[in-house]
């Protein structure tokens, strides 16, 4: 009795054991059946794109309900093995597949995951889907919305400024300066510093210091000041060379114009920064003006000008740089100031029309900002579905 | 017409490039440009070379105020060019062992290389050491407590400063549930997550209004370049 009770036991261990080792090594055996596939796969072409998407489009599986997802795979007719394209959680029953090469045409199996990470047998595509090329990009179409808007409301403005819309324009402190800075360098008989900034032509902000240093070069020629512009790209030299030569013209002095004082030093970010500030240790401008886009330079250009005592005034678009330069120089043009700057200094009507077109700008991105508060706060307390598919569609279609 | 041939290109190649953003067939069109400015500002190295030795022989030869310096200047910019140019040090590569001049310029060992490894960088790390004491000069001036406005800044960045140490997060380590059931409403009082919060609310906001501005001012300044309203990057006022 006890030998055979023994002999059962031991029979019960070594099923066990069995068990175990089987589960072990083949899982699906200890966790289960398989669930059932999708089916229905299909692929199309993604309508108004670039061509580098394609729509997939699947029946659930009948055993959605303990699904984990679904796992997409796809190769193009190059290629000979699928790879993972995405794994969608369960209840999707679509995915845009994108980043696709259009010169391949490209298969696409779906498979149901099971809560025990099992895998269904794959719904496939049967013929390779090629993505094509439209000759609009529809996923830019709210792009191009918004710039028409923004764009229009600036010409919109310019041709009401041409027509003799009286326009104002609140007081630009550092602007106002520019005149005195170089009236103060002219009495204490020492030279003006115009840093550019240390990009090159292709920056708008660069293209924004040269109209200021435009108006600057002017003055400079009508009060008689040596104006002194080392720039740290070829392209800026020449183009800044052409800036000053013009604004000599203008101011009536044409004779007075030096093409050697803009000259290039060298495209090195630290060695541009080590020859000004030993200019500015050995001349010791008495004014200095940085207008441009700016790194690790500003604050020791900025610095060193401010242990000098000249009057310095600066000018960017590049965030992490305005406090430097907000902590060490007299005035600071902020982000929208520096692109202002032409048209407040000019005073020309197209100009200040581009202005008043900027503050319709400003009033979009308040409403929408406002709008998505609202909506999103909104969608939060009442829970609604409309709300949130509104706020999505807002945040996720409208501004990417 | 010395202004108006650059103001059409300056035009057809920005309303270009707008235009095809947005046509997927000319959506290359972009890098084409930035290879076309690539090709340039390539050509415009050795305008800035011969502009470098005029500029700098000239102080030399007028004796100007820190002419040793354009000396410097003038032997580093032409022994650096030299080394570079000729490839001295440099071992022929492997693919063509029988030409002396197929390896890299920058191979490891050559002169250009010990040039740049041993001079160069050092220099420029120099530089940008200096930054550290700038930065503090900066910041005592900057947070001095002057008036409200500054008093505010000064007590910020003293919490932001703080709240980054480990001293910080110590002080207010007794902010803490486990200390008293009540701390758990106070907990965002600690320095580590008051500076968090300042950071991730009060300067976000902050930086986004003037992210918000600039975009707006590139739009239409880049709008006043393009439609030829802003030439006085072209020296009109």
């Amino acid at each position: 009795m006890s030998s055979s009770l023994k002999g059962k036991g031991s029979a019960k261990r070594s099923i066990a054991a069995a068990v175990a080792c089987a589960a072990l090594f083949f899982p699906a055996l200890a966790a289960g059946q398989a669930p059932a596939p999708p089916s229905g796969l299909t692929a199309r072409d993604h309508s108004w794109d670039n061509g580098t998407r394609i729509d997939l489009q699947w029946t659930a599986s009948a055993d959605e309900a303990t699904l984990r997802g679904y796992v997409v795979r796809r190769r193009s007719t190059v290629e000979t093995n699928f790879s993972v394209v995405d794994i969608v959680p369960a209840g999707t029953n679509a995915l845009t597949v994108g980043s696709l090469n259009r010169e391949a045409g490209h298969l696409f199996r779906v498979t149901a995951l099971g809560a025990n990470s099992l895998e269904s047998t794959p719904a496939a595509t049967t013929a390779p889907v090629f993505p094509t090329m439209e000759w609009f990009d529809g996923t830019r179409v709210w792009f191009l919305f918004t710039l028409v808007l923004l764009c229009g409301s600036v010409v919109a403005f310019i041709v009401l400024a041409r027509r003799g819309m009286p326009l104002t324009l609140r007081r630009i402190a550092g602007l106002e300066a520019v005149d005195d800075a170089v009236g103060r360098a002219t009495e204490m008989g020492r030279p003006c510093l115009f840093i550019p900034g240390i990009n090159d032509m292709n920056e708008i902000q660069t293209i924004a210091g040269l109209t200021i240093l435009s108006r600057v070069a002017k003055t400079a020629a009508e009060y008689d000041a040596k104006l002194e512009v080392p720039t740290s790209k070829s392209l800026v030299m020449t183009a800044a060379r052409e800036t000053m030569q013009t604004a000599f013209l203008t101011a009536g002095r044409p004779e007075a114009y030096n093409p050697d004082s803009v000259y290039y030093v060298t495209d090195e970010q630290f060695g541009y920064v080590a020859y000004v500030q030993g200019l500015m240790v050995r001349e010791k401008p008495a004014a200095c003006f940085y207008m441009g886009s700016f790194f690790a330079e500003s604050l020791i250009l900025a610095e060193t000008g401010n242990a000098i005592g000249a009057i310095q005034i600066a000018g960017t678009a590049q965030p992490a740089q305005l406090p430097f330069f907000v902590a060490a120089c007299d005035y600071t043009l902020i982000g929208e100031e520096f692109f202002a700057a032409s048209a407040y200094l000019s005073g020309e009507p197209d100009q200040l029309g581009s202005l008043k077109g900027q503050d319709v700008g400003k009033l979009l991105v308040g409403a929408g900002i406002l709008l998505g508060v609202l909506g999103a706060t909104a969608a939060a307390l009442t829970g609604s579905a409309f709300i949130e598919s509104l706020v999505n569609f807002f945040t996720g279609t409208m501004l990417t | 017409m010395k202004q108006t041939g650059p103001l059409l290109i300056t035009a057809a190649g920005g309303f270009v490039l707008i235009v095809a953003y947005f046509i997927p067939f000319a959506q290359n069109w972009g890098e084409l440009a930035a290879i076309w400015f690539d090709i340039l500002a390539a050509v415009a190295f050795i305008l800035g070379g011969g502009n470098l030795l005029k500029t700098h022989l000239k102080r030399i030869s007028d004796r100007a105020r820190g002419w040793g310096y354009s000396g410097v200047v003038v032997v580093s910019f032409l022994a650096t060019l030299f080394v570079g140019l000729v490839k001295v040090g440099v071992n022929p590569s492997a693919q063509f062992p029988d030409f002396a001049w197929s390896g890299q310029y920058r191979q490891m060992g050559s002169a250009f290389w010990y040039l740049f490894q041993y001079a160069f960088t050092p220099l420029t790390a120099t530089m940008f050491s200096l930054l550290a004491f700038y930065i503090a000069s900066a910041a005592f001036r900057a947070f001095r407590a002057k008036n409200v406005e500054a008093v505010l800044l000064l007590g910020t960045a003293f919490i932001i400063l703080l709240g980054r140490t480990f001293a910080g997060v110590a002080l207010t380590s007794w902010i803490d549930p486990d200390v008293w059931a009540g701390f758990a409403y106070f907990t965002g009082l600690r320095l580590e997550n008051l500076t968090v919060y300042i950071m991730s609310v009060f300067n976000t906001a902050g930086n986004r209004a003037i992210m918000i501005g600039i975009a707006l001012g590139i739009v239409a300044t880049s709008l006043k370049v393009l439609l030829g309203i802003d030439r006085s990057y072209l020296g009109k006022d």
